[in-house]
This record gives structure tokens, C-alpha cells and sequence, in this order.
């Protein structure tokens, strides 16, 4: 692989751009893998990556239904934080969080990570209270996180509107520095180059089928669109289609589908300079490097793979952002889509072993698995070539619907979910 | 937005009159007590999420409030059938829930919408 660097980009303007190698190879499968990775996101290919770089297992392939990252890794707002309330949540995001602060040197891919700052608007004395106790529990845990008046939350936000006479006034907020956004393609590319590189088979426009299983009723292969091709390990990584997926090994999960919709504007100067949620009225918006404001909205209420949501969901969003940045009343949307998430009943991932032998899971990141992204798959990682979950995933397998121990983030996250 | 038929109002409504209630015809143990965790665990949160036909729970909360029973399709949404609380499963004769072909992008659902 030819790195980019500065002196990349001058070669190549210097000779017409003639010079680019593909990111990665699409090879024809092999007969057999050690390890075949069922979703081509982010969560997928990163575990293909660190699995080769890590753990040396490089006969992997990742097999994508469609194209990479065309599922929800291509489809969310992109926002990233780790102030979460419970310790098994904290220990993965904040992992997750030192990745991304190093990730683009890492892949030597511009992932564009910034450190913009995530803002939780604070709005009646539930969220207060709430707030604080994220601030104090990330605190003890070692996760930068702040409380905020709101003239600090309007000096660190101005088209904020803080007055009293707000439809939806501000008693303060909960800020997060180290929280940002990340260009969501580059995270699937940057990995698939990365992985690619280093031996692993990406294989796109693959369905898988059916997965085949031994005498032992341990795995043995995947039924594709393109063939049988044989596994020793299968690792399950396909966000809202987890549930088929695992149905072809007879395994349940705890799990439902619905779409979750965002959004994005017509695009502007410069005008937003962080992130701001406000879980009350539901809203998140932040601006992208493009100048669009992306803004995410709720899930709908229904089992669904349509990738659609209705309308209602995206007006009651718009409504509460036209409340909180009346500058933002004239400006047009331009696009909309659903993505499928799959939800837990506790609102926690599921990363585990499985009933199945050498059959892994990684599941149920729900709405919120984007930020997850390095260190959900580093610990996947590290689960499929172990056979049990590294110790910063340890609380999130699949026996804990059975054993009660539920990481209870529905009822305490700091996002609305 | 959906448009939902409540077999009680016999007619159909907006989806913001209703609340969805999960999945339909889960029957409680009797003997929650003595079920064993394996058990519970079926019982309470595994669920079969399929893509395609499913059955489920709706409440007409903003209107007669009562729970009823649904069949739907999860790829292009459409309802094949609503039904009262306590009745069977309906048979569907020649449903033919939506497939990725007909249904997997925004232009194509709206495309078979009609």
C-alpha cells in the first residue's frame, strides 16, 4: 500500500492524478477462511483490521450484502462521546474515544475526527439532576465532563437562544470537549484499506444465506449469493439485520428493528461550532465540514426495515430545533433518510460468544453505535480470536438477559434514545 | 405515518392516535414463580424480529384506548390484517410479504406505495 501523505498529493498533481492505487482488493473468495465477518460497516471491517494487525489472523474476509459502509456506518450524524453512566458503557466508549483521537494516524487515512465538543442541554430540574450524575460518575471514571451555566452554554454555542421567554428555556448544560464528529465514510474506507493491505478479502454485493453448521452443531460456512465458502469462525456484525442473520444459526437475541432517521440542510457558512443534544425535546444537530447541518431525529415506535420513518418523527425534530436556534427557522432540508437500528431491551450492545460454537456476535449498538466504531471493533477483535471477551466488554454478552445483570443505559443514557 | 385500522372503532386513523405494544399472542407463564431463568429469559426478551411478517400489539390510546392485534409486513410496512385482542392469528392466504428487490430503496417504496 503507497502511504498519503503531503508529498503524495504533489506527486500525483504533478502527474495528472495518474498514479492512485485502489484502496482495497476485491478478490474472488477463497474456498475457506479463519474467519469470516458477516457486515461490511465500520464495526465489521475495523475487527478485520485489528484482527490481522493485532492478532495476526489475516485469512479473513468480511462479506458486505451491499457496498461498505452503506448501512448505518454511512447513514448516522457522526457524533462521538463516551459520557455515559455506567461503568461497562464508559469503559468501551472511552476506549472507543482514545481510538478516534489517534485513528487517522493510525489508518493513515484522514478520518477527520474533531474535537468540536458535545453539548447536553439541560431544560428542567429531571435533566439537571440527571446531567450531574453523568458528570460525576465520568469524573470518578477518569471522562472529561462539565457542567455549564447558560451564558457558558450560549459563550460556547451562540445561536443558542437562552431566554427565559424560550419555549424551551435552558437551566444549563453538560459539555464533553473531547466529544466530536468523524466523517463517517473515511471510518469504513480507511479500515478496508487498512485491512485490505494487510491480506483480508473484502468482499461486497455478497448475501449471505445460511449459515452452515457441523455434527458438533459448531459453524462451519456461510451459504452466499456468490457460493458456499467455508469458515472456522463467523463473526455477526450486521447492525439492524443482526436478527436474520443470527435466525440462519437457529440463535434468538434480544432484539428489534426500527428505522432511525437524520437529516441534513442546505449547506452554509460556517455558522455551529459544536455539537448540541437536547434529550428532553429531542434534537442533536451539528454542522459538517460541507456546511450542512446534520440533524438526527427518533426512532419510530414499529419494527421496521422499510429504512423510511415518518414524517412525524423529523417535524417534531424540526419543531424543537426551530425553538432552540430561531436562526435556523428559514433553512431549507435538503435530504432525509432512515437507517435500521437494532435495540436491546436494556439499550446496551451485545458482544459476546454465542450459544453457537465459534459463532460471535456483535449486536444491538442500537442508535448509537457510530461512536462505538474503534473500540467495539478492537474488542471484537479480540473476542473472535480469544474466544472470550476482552475485559472492557466483558458486562456485554449475550447471557445477561438471562443471569438480570442488564447495563440499564434505557432508563439513564444521556442521549434520547 | 401509518394508517391504522382499529377493529373497534372500525375504521382507520392516523398512527399518532396509537402506541405500538410490541409483539402480539407472547402468553404470560401462569407459573412465572416457578419458571426456570432459561425460561423467563424466552419468555421476556427474545424475540424473533423478523424482516417480513410479523404480528404485533397496537393501542388506540388517543381514541377508544383498547389494545388490538396486527399483521404487517416490516420491509414495505403495509398492514395485511388488524384484529381484536384474544382472537387467533389470522390465516393470510396469498400474502406475499415485500422482498429486498421490491422494497430496499426510498424511490422504490415510494414507487409500490400505491
Amino acid at each position: 500500500m503507497r502511504k498519503y501523505s503531503v508529498f503524495a498529493v504533489a506527486r500525483e498533481a504533478l502527474r495528472g492524478h495518474k498514479g492512485w492505487e485502489p484502496q482495497w482488493v476485491s478478490p474472488e473468495p477463497r474456498q475457506e477462511y479463519d474467519v469470516i465477518i458477516v457486515g461490511g460497516g465500520g464495526h465489521g471491517l475495523g475487527a478485520a483490521y485489528y484482527l490481522a494487525k493485532q492478532h495476526g489472523i489475516t485469512n479473513v474476509a468480511v462479506i458486505e450484502k451491499g457496498w461498505l459502509g452503506g448501512g448505518n456506518t454511512g447513514r448516522n450524524t457522526t457524533i462521538i462521546r463516551s459520557n455515559y453512566l455506567y461503568d461497562e458503557s464508559m469503559d468501551i466508549y472511552e476506549h472507543s474515544l482514545k481510538l478516534w483521537e489517534g485513528l487517522s494516524q493510525e489508518l493513515n487515512y484522514n478520518v477527520m475526527y474533531s474535537p468540536r465538543g458535545v453539548m447536553m442541554l439541560s431544560h428542567n430540574v429531571h435533566d439537571r439532576q440527571s446531567f450531574k450524575r453523568h458528570i460525576h460518575a465520568n469524573r470518578l471514571h477518569g471522562i472529561d465532563n462539565e457542567w455549564l451555566t447558560p451564558e457558558q452554554a450560549k459563550d460556547f454555542c451562540p445561536p443558542l437562544d437562552i431566554a427565559a421567554t424560550a419555549r424551551y428555556p435552558i437551566n444549563g448544560a453538560a459539555l464533553q470537549r473531547r466529544g466530536g464528529t468523524a466523517r463517517h465514510d473515511a471510518v469504513a474506507w480507511g479500515y478496508a484499506r487498512a485491512a485490505s493491505d494487510r491480506g483480508v478479502h473484502i468482499i461486497q454485493n455478497c448475501e449471505v444465506k445460511a449459515i452452515r453448521r457441523g455434527p458438533g452443531g459448531e459453524v462451519t460456512g456461510v451459504e452466499t449469493s456468490r457460493g458456499f465458502i467455508g469458515a472456522k469462525k463467523i463473526a455477526v456484525s450486521a447492525s439492524g439485520h443482526n436478527s436474520v442473520i443470527m435466525s440462519m444459526a437457529d440463535v434468538r437475541v434480544p432484539l428489534h428493528s426500527v428505522p432511525l432517521q437524520a437529516l441534513v440542510s442546505e449547506p452554509m457558512k460556517p455558522i455551529f461550532p459544536c455539537v448540541v443534544m437536547s434529550n428532553t425535546v429531542h434534537a442533536y444537530i451539528s454542522q459538517s465540514d460541507k456546511g450542512e447541518l446534520v440533524i438526527g431525529a427518533g426512532t419510530d415506535q414499529y419494527n421496521s426495515y422499510s429504512q423510511t420513518g415518518g414524517l412525524q418523527i423529523i417535524t417534531h425534530t424540526l419543531d424543537a430545533i426551530c425553538e432552540l436556534f430561531p436562526m435556523f427557522r428559514r433553512v431549507k432540508m435538503m435530504r432525509q433518510w432512515g437507517g435500521i437500528t437494532d435495540n436491546t431491551p436494556d439499550r446496551s450492545a451485545i458482544q459476546g460468544v454465542t450459544p453457537v460454537p465459534n459463532l460471535f456476535v456483535n449486536c444491538g449498538w442500537g442508535t448509537g453505535g457510530f461512536k462505538a466504531t474503534p473500540g467495539s471493533a478492537n474488542l471484537f477483535a479480540h473476542l473472535i480470536a480469544k474466544g472470550e471477551p476482552h475485559k472492557l466488554a466483558s458486562g456485554l454478552t449475550l447471557d445477561r438477559f438471562r443471569s438480570g445483570r442488564l447495563i440499564d443505559e434505557a432508563a439513564a443514557a444521556a442521549v434520547a434514545h | 405515518m401509518l394508517l391504522i385500522y382499529c377493529p373497534y372503532c372500525e375504521e382507520e386513523r392516523s398512527e399518532l392516535e396509537f402506541r405500538h405494544g410490541g409483539d402480539a399472542h407472547i402468553a404470560r407463564p401462569t407459573n412465572i414463580a416457578d419458571i426456570t431463568d432459561e425460561e423467563f429469559e424466552a419468555f421476556f426478551f427474545l424475540r424473533d424480529n423478523p424482516k417480513g411478517l410479523i404480528f404485533e400489539r397496537w393501542r388506540h390510546v388517543h381514541g377508544c384506548g383498547r389494545f388490538f392485534n396486527a399483521a404487517r409486513d416490516t420491509v414495505s410496512d403495509k398492514f395485511f390484517a388488524s384484529y381484536k385482542a384474544g382472537e387467533p392469528k389470522p390465516d393470510l392466504p396469498g400474502i406475499s410479504p415485500a422482498t429486498e428487490k421490491t422494497v430496499e430503496t426510498y424511490e422504490a417504496t415510494e414507487g409500490t406505495a400505491k
